[in-house]
């Protein structure tokens, strides 16, 4: 991934050059998956208050000492969670049962492997990252269903039906958004298609607007998140399909949807608002910090999708099931499907970004 | 000598899970096994440099057609017993077929005269080589036509499938959601406008 030489001299100076590499990817993806579970974990909090606040309430306020009321209330739940009981039903399938949490957890972890945090520093750099992010998307719905079906609980199972039900039909709308964005990069890889967007007003969002709205509605369906959450509507069937998981079983299915959701973000970044490019490049001076692309923008403008699922979920009501097929068949693949017939058009005729394309 | 280890590790897995494919008594471990199957030829095909190839097939065979299969699998309560009763007197039409194929494969790989390549390491690669660009300037102007008629075809068969299993049950009361949606709140809630009472 990165050339972090203080890092790679002395690790180099200790063990043979030829174990220094895979080391070096150890370390770095440790580093980078803590970043990520510590995002996550204050990510809840940030959810949890951002929610209060909007709802007119204050939100976790107990644990965390003077600095911020509540800030320590992740590491509360976690210590929670971890001295639960892990509780296998009677007449579940075991090894699937145990199994389920993983498959949930490891796609959604795995996708950070394309991911170009800034110019460069990316673990691999691989000329189909798009399609790896397609294909590991739909490997999390796995999780899903084996936790619904493992389980032999009538609840567990119509959640895990609804949700993967959802997530099929929602991954195709997907896909066509992901195919509006390769046709504007010309590349299905990752940081080509960050490199192909140019100044404040050339990066996707302009020329692809309906892709993104496409784009961004299907990635909250496909995270489960409200209004897309009958997968574990509460008042109907009581949480969908991680009903009879407890302790860390259940955590793990908690960091996997947090994960995807900041997933989802960073990739809403990357596809439609350049990634780690600065909004300023082009207005101010090249050598000025501000024009300069990096980590600090990528992260930044992530924060801006990931407040959006809260600002979501805390003010639309959730939707019928039928409601959610009909949405996403009816009206977000026909969209995706008008807008790419437009952009066709618009890469013939070398209309805006598509300039001297062909 | 590396990837020599890891294309016997995989290959080994895809023997093992495709056995366990027809072994498994739970036909859930069956479809789960199949997905292994896939996974391991995915992976095969990326040490072969074929990427687009090996992540098309995690896409389309592990994201979306055996999730229907898990589906069915699930809903359906399979009755074993049942499927297992003919197979004594079915296994000579299996080992027949069975041996057609392995023949056909040997022909395939073996025979120089039949088209089938030898058995020698494929050509290196250039540096800049991309399995996705080979394949779609294959696809969009060599095999065109082929490729949109297949194309129409799936279509067709969609559609067909569609058509045959849709049925309306007379008597059911289904909501139409456009109606729903075009509803507004002046149709449904009514305002009324009332001098408050004095308490009793």
């Amino acid at each position: 991934m990165w050339e972090w030489s203080p890092l790679r001299d002395w690790v180099s100076g200790i063990i043979t050059p030829y174990w220094t590499y895979p080391f070096l990817l150890i370390v770095q993806t440790l580093i980078v998956v803590t970043c990520l579970i510590l995002t996550m974990a204050f990510y809840t909090l940030a959810e949890r208050k951002v929610i209060g606040w909007i709802q007119a309430r204050r939100g976790p306020n107990r644990i965390g000492g003077l600095l911020i009321p509540g800030l320590a209330q992740p590491f509360a739940d976690v210590v929670k969670l971890m001295f639960k009981e892990i509780i296998i039903p009677a007449d579940a399938n075991g090894f699937l049962f145990r199994l389920a949490p993983f498959l949930a957890l490891v796609p959604s972890l795995a996708i950070w492997a394309v991911i170009p945090f800034a110019p460069e520093h990316a673990f691999a750099n691989i000329d189909a990252g798009l399609l790896y992010i397609l294909a590991m998307t739909s490997m999390g719905v796995y999780g899903v269903i084996l936790a619904g079906w493992a389980a032999n609980s009538k609840y567990a199972f119509l959640g895990a039906m609804r949700s993967a039900a959802q997530i099929v039909a929602y991954e195709i709308a997907m896909g066509f958004a992901m195919v509006g964005v390769l046709m504007a990069a010309g590349s299905l890889n990752v940081g080509e298609i960050i490199r192909a967007q140019q100044g404040l007003f050339g990066w996707n969002w302009t020329w692809l607007f309906p892709m993104l709205m496409v784009y961004f509605i299907s990635g909250v369906a496909e995270t489960n998140r409200a209004p897309f959450d009958v997968a574990e509507g509460e008042s109907e069937i009581v949480a969908g399909f991680h009903v009879d998981y407890s302790g860390m079983a259940f955590a793990l299915f908690f960091i996997a949807e947090y994960v995807n959701m900041i997933l989802i973000s960073a990739l809403t970044v990357i596809f439609f608002f350049g990634g780690w490019l600065s909004p300023f490049d082009g207005w101010l001076p090249a050598d000025s910090w501000l024009a300069a692309p990096g980590f600090f923008w990528f992260g930044l403008k992530t924060l801006v999708p990931m407040f959006s699922f809260l600002w979501l979920r805390a003010t639309f009501p959730r939707y019928r099931y039928d409601q959610i097929m009909r949405l996403g068949w009816k009206a977000l693949i026909p969209v995706t499907l008008v807008w790419l017939l437009v952009e066709g058009f618009m890469v013939y005729f070398q209309v805006g970004p598509w300039k001297g394309h062909l | 000598m590396f990837p020599t280890l890891l294309f016997y590790f995989f290959a080994g897995t895809l023997i093992a899970a495709a056995l366990g494919v027809i072994l498994a008594r739970n036909p859930v471990y069956s479809a789960l096994l199949l997905v292994l199957c896939f996974f391991n030829s995915a992976v095969i095909w990326l040490l072969l440099d074929a990427e687009f190839l090996g992540i098309v097939l995690v896409l389309v065979y592990v994201g979306a057609v055996m999730v229907l299969f898990l589906f069915v699998v699930m809903m359906l309560d399979v009755n074993l017993e049942e499927l297992r009763k003919g197979l004594a007197s079915y296994w000579p039409l299996a080992v027949a077929v069975a041996g057609f194929v392995v023949f056909a494969m040997i022909n395939v790989i073996m025979v120089k005269h039949l088209g089938g390549m030898s058995m020698r390491t494929a050509p290196p690669l250039a540096v800049n080589y991309s399995n996705t660009r080979e394949l779609g300037t294959a696809l969009f102007t060599q095999y065109s036509y082929p490729a949109q008629i297949a194309a129409v075809i799936l279509l067709v068969a969609s559609v067909a499938a569609i058509v045959l299993t849709l049925r309306r049950r007379t008597g059911g009361k289904p909501q139409d959601i456009a109606k729903q949606v075009a509803v507004r709140a002046k149709d449904r809630v009514r305002i009324v406008k009332m001098a408050s009472e004095k308490r009793q």
